[in-house]
């Protein structure tokens, strides 16, 4: 594939005339998709899919064309070639950009991570024999995924890994169920075991009668998996710095006086994720940008477009300056712990369809989903009626924030939106003095 | 095209190819943004073989290509044919023929130069103060052309043209900060040539929603407590889209949703007995609209697509579900199988659904609360995953005491239980309140698929119901 995406780089080379330039990002996978319902195989099958994002430049002139490619090096050096003619034909039209940025150093790099991964077919036959009997619902992504970049100066980038993500609901009855996953890129058969044993005890507590709660202020603890809830709601333009600067990041008011409790601290760290080290017009990222650091807003994810109109220094963000490796600092609370910690009040194990109800205030709101219980005097007593909680950031990870966990758990980002997203969050749980329940 | 002759050892295949166009021209804060074409070519095959089912998606279409998808989508089948939720063998085997073309397919659109021209105009207009601090006018231009093919000789075509414009501002002064847009974030999208531009008032509009955000920064916040809503045609599209189309989609009440975008409150048994609304309230899944988003003749499996009534009088008569779904159910259902592009499976979708008109004018409509809000423009959704509990938050209110239209409010939102939510609704605007609206960005499926659905819908009035403000 690398071999493949240098022709078609070559192609774009030999395509330009005097005075122009390109980039050229790639973007590749062969997946194996296996979509599970009530223990049975509901769509399986295989997508293969290459793209290009292909940019002509003559100085500040530019313009880009979005081409899905065949695979057949000799037709797709042929569709490079048309694609460069036809923004060539476009940009005498084009105003100057002056918000266009481009690398003025070269700065190659190749990452190559496989993993040795079993068929497919046999860890869909490996799931459902261990979940025989159990109303499982679920999907496995395996397969290649392949990003590159490429352009006119001689820079290439190339990033290839092999990952799986196995995620996977046992249903109890109507919405009672746990949900879990396995992702990354070592598989283990006795990970897959224990995994699915683990969720099979939790389903024996959600089959418990489930209580309904009133709403009101209760004590709660967020799991890692009901935390990246709130960060990806975060991925809306929160860290943007371009969103900061226009005050549509919904922590804006972090560049005044706001303020998280001195515990809480986000870096996007690029070094300890699965996003590519480069971003698509070829800046190198750094391995780790803090962003809040002592509960203050330190920094933002800067896009060369957005460097280019602020005046601000560009850290290697993608157009949509959207976290791709977002880590939360660890806290003291000891797995074993938590529900003594807790004593009273919900272990949240799942957040659902959050958004803002007053984005300036940071104000979210959200359901609890799957596997949430209400807790008496540190003992798991039921499962709990969904419920709607509607509460700001501020307080959560402010004066309501008890304690993280010291463990933190890499979750990598089950996206499969077009493609299969390469990113990650690696976050605590929280343990929260109050979390506002509404409905 | 010409198709290579097949030879499968299969019960049954399908070959639907896509092939799509695009460009997009953008002016943000008066600065033309650059300009991007998208070509987007594939195919997707589909088999049915010893009872399982199987797919391959490949963007080769050469006649090897073909082969080799369809071989693989084969084996997919035999290797899961004992775990198959269904017996493939059972299922329809569509052989439709037909075609399709969006309205004003043949029209002239303007040059790239024309375009920006066009965004330059809107996007003076909307940046119109000091305290815009954000503002950008666009249009997406896409063109489609899909063939669906099966092994039982049919044989579909069908070519869109979907236009996207969008206009948004934000206003910031003073600690407060407030957006406004035109009819929401690409809220306007429809099939058809530049007449869809002209008929949201989109080249002027950016003045009205650079003043409404002014207004907003000044206004209180809006009130909390129980009173009757009236919601506009921008806010009703949302309202319909969560609260009754996600809820009616078969493939979730046949829980193959559960593990990500969930199920639904509806179960089977409620189909021709469960009273879903008020008498007031008719859904109709229409694809037959030519304008709206997603009309079509056929859905992605081959059924034909016609109007169908979903609920009416109030009274849940059937799901959206497509003719698998409907196979593994035994219910009825509509053409709704649908794939977002030659990548994905056809799962089941909303297309257009759309709210029958009632008669009452806009003004009975305000003059029928004594006390209560008119929210507009959708700006936040959240719902359980039984498509239950809901919490939806408009751009922009205005207070109704008496029977009349008051002051500006902010940060209008407003929750409740879709179950009893339909009940309240006591009043149904008539055809001159109905805006012909949508999104392209319905998501939904593993894996994941983002879809273009319609929503046609007057203004109405619900009864008690929980409003609030915001924060700041």
């Amino acid at each position: 594939m690398e071999a493949y995406f240098d022709t078609l780089a070559r192609a774009a080379d030999a395509a330009l005339r005097a005075g122009e330039a390109h980039t050229m990002s790639f973007a590749g996978e062969a997946t194996d998709f296996v979509r599970m319902n009530r223990g049975k195989v509901r769509q399986p099958g295989h997508v293969e899919q290459r793209s290009v994002a292909l940019r002509l430049a003559n100085g500040a002139r530019h313009a880009s064309h979005l081409l899905t490619l065949t695979g057949s090096a000799t037709i797709d050096r042929d569709a490079i070639a048309s694609a460069v003619a036809q923004l060539r034909g476009a940009l005498a039209s084009l105003p100057e950009d002056p918000h266009l940025l481009l690398p003025d150093t070269v700065t190659s790099s190749r990452s190559l991570r496989s993993a040795t991964v079993p068929p497919a077919a046999a860890i869909v036959d490996d799931v459902l024999t261990l979940a025989k009997g159990h109303d499982l619902v679920g999907m496995l992504a395996t397969g290649a995924v392949h990003r590159g970049f490429a352009d006119s100066r001689g820079q290439r980038n190339w990033h290839a890994v092999d990952t799986f993500n196995l995620q996977w609901s046992l249903y109890h009855r109507a919405d009672k169920a746990v949900r879990s996953s396995y992702s990354g890129l070592d598989w283990s058969a006795d990970e897959l075991r224990t995994r699915v044993a683990a969720t099979i005890d939790q389903l024996a507590l959600v089959s418990r009668p489930a209580k309904t709660i009133a709403p009101g202020q209760y004590r709660a603890f967020l799991t890692p998996a009901a935390m990246q809830e709130i960060t990806d709601l975060l991925h809306w333009g929160g860290f943007s710095a371009r969103a900061l600067e226009t005050q549509q990041s919904a922590l804006a008011k972090m560049r005044a006086d706001a303020r998280f409790d001195p515990r809480v601290a986000f870096s996007e760290d690029i070094a300890d994720g699965v996003a590519p080290a480069f971003q698509n017009d070829g800046f190198a990222r750094p391995a780790n940008t803090p962003l809040i650091t002592d509960g203050k807003l330190t920094g933002a994810l800067v896009s060369p477009r957005t460097a280019r109109e602020f005046g601000l220094a560009t850290n290697g963000a993608n157009a949509s300056e959207s976290p791709e490796a977002l880590s939360m600092a660890a806290g003291d609370l000891a797995a074993g712990d938590v529900l003594a910690a807790l004593d009273t009040g919900l272990a949240i194990g799942n957040l659902w369809y959050l958004n803002y109800s007053d984005r300036p205030a940071a104000r979210m709101t959200g359901m609890t989903r799957f596997a949430t219980f209400w807790v008496e005097g540190g003992k798991i007593v039921a499962p709990v009626d969904v419920m709607r909680f509607d509460d700001t950031l501020f307080r959560m990870l402010g004066d309501n924030l008890e304690a993280l966990t010291a463990k933190r758990e890499m979750l990598l980002e089950a996206n499969t939106y077009g493609e299969r997203v390469l990113s990650s969050v690696t976050l605590p749980g929280a343990l929260l003095r109050s979390l506002s329940f509404t409905l | 095209m010409d198709l290579p002759r097949i030879s499968l050892d299969a019960d049954f295949w399908s070959l639907r190819f896509v092939d799509a166009r695009g460009q997009s021209y953008a002016v943000r804060k008066n600065v033309p943004q650059p300009l991007v074409l998208a070509t987007d070519s594939g195919v997707m095959a589909t088999v049915y073989a010893d009872g399982g089912y199987g797919y391959a998606a490949t963007p080769d279409t050469s006649e090897a290509g073909l082969r080799e998808a369809l071989e693989r989508a084969a084996a997919w089948a035999r290797a899961t044919a004992r775990y198959a939720i269904d017996d493939s063998r059972t299922l329809p085997r569509p052989a439709p023929r037909g075609e399709y073309a969006s309205p004003s397919l043949a029209s002239k659109l303007p040059s790239p130069a024309e375009w920006y021209d066009m965004l330059g105009h809107a996007s003076r207009l909307a940046g119109c103060d000091a305290r815009i601090v954000d503002w950008e006018a666009l249009v997406d231009v896409r063109e489609e052309t899909h063939r669906l093919i099966t092994s039982e000789g049919g044989e579909v075509v069908q070519r869109f043209r979907f236009l996207f414009p969008s206009i948004g501002v934000t206003a910031h002064a003073n600690g407060v900060t407030q957006q406004r847009s035109l009819n929401g974030y690409r809220g306007i999208c429809q099939q058809g040539g530049l007449e869809i531009l002209a008929r949201f008032g989109f080249a002027d509009a950016g003045t009205r929603i650079a003043q409404q955000a002014l207004e907003l920064l000044a206004a209180p916040n809006c009130p909390s407590g129980r009173m009757d809503v009236l919601l506009a045609p921008d806010q009703m599209v949302l309202q319909i889209h969560e609260s009754i189309g996600h809820p009616l989609e078969l493939d979730r009440i046949l829980g193959d949703e559960r593990n990500f975008a969930g199920t639904s409150f509806v179960t089977p048994d409620m189909f021709g007995t469960y009273q879903y609304g008020s008498a007031l309230l008719n859904i109709t899944f229409d694809p037959t609209r030519p304008e709206e988003l997603a009309s079509y003749a056929y859905d992605d499996e081959g059924s034909r697509a016609e109007k169908t009534f979903l609920i009416r009088g109030g009274l849940l008569e059937r799901p959206l579900g497509g003719a698998i779904s409907q196979a593994r159910s035994g219910l009825p259902g509509v053409a709704n199988a649908r794939a977002d592009g030659w990548n994905r499976p056809p799962i089941d979708r909303m297309a257009n659904l759309n709210l029958e008109p009632g008669d009452a004018t806009f003004d009975d409509l305000v003059a029928s609360i004594e006390r209560g809000v008119m929210m507009e423009t959708n700006s936040s959704w959240s719902i359980d995953d039984s498509r239950n509990k809901f919490q939806f938050g408009c751009e922009r209110a205005r207070l109704i005491e008496n029977g009349e239209l008051g002051a500006v409010v902010k940060n209008p939102n407003y929750r409740g239980v879709s179950a009893k939510f339909w009940r309240s609704l006591a009043r149904v605007g008539n055809a001159d309140t109905v805006r012909v609206l949508g999104t392209p960005f319905c998501g939904k499926g593993e894996p994941g698929q983002s879809i273009r659905v319609g929503h046609a819908a007057p203004a109405c009035v619900f009864t008690d119901v929980d409003v609030f403000g915001g924060e700041i």
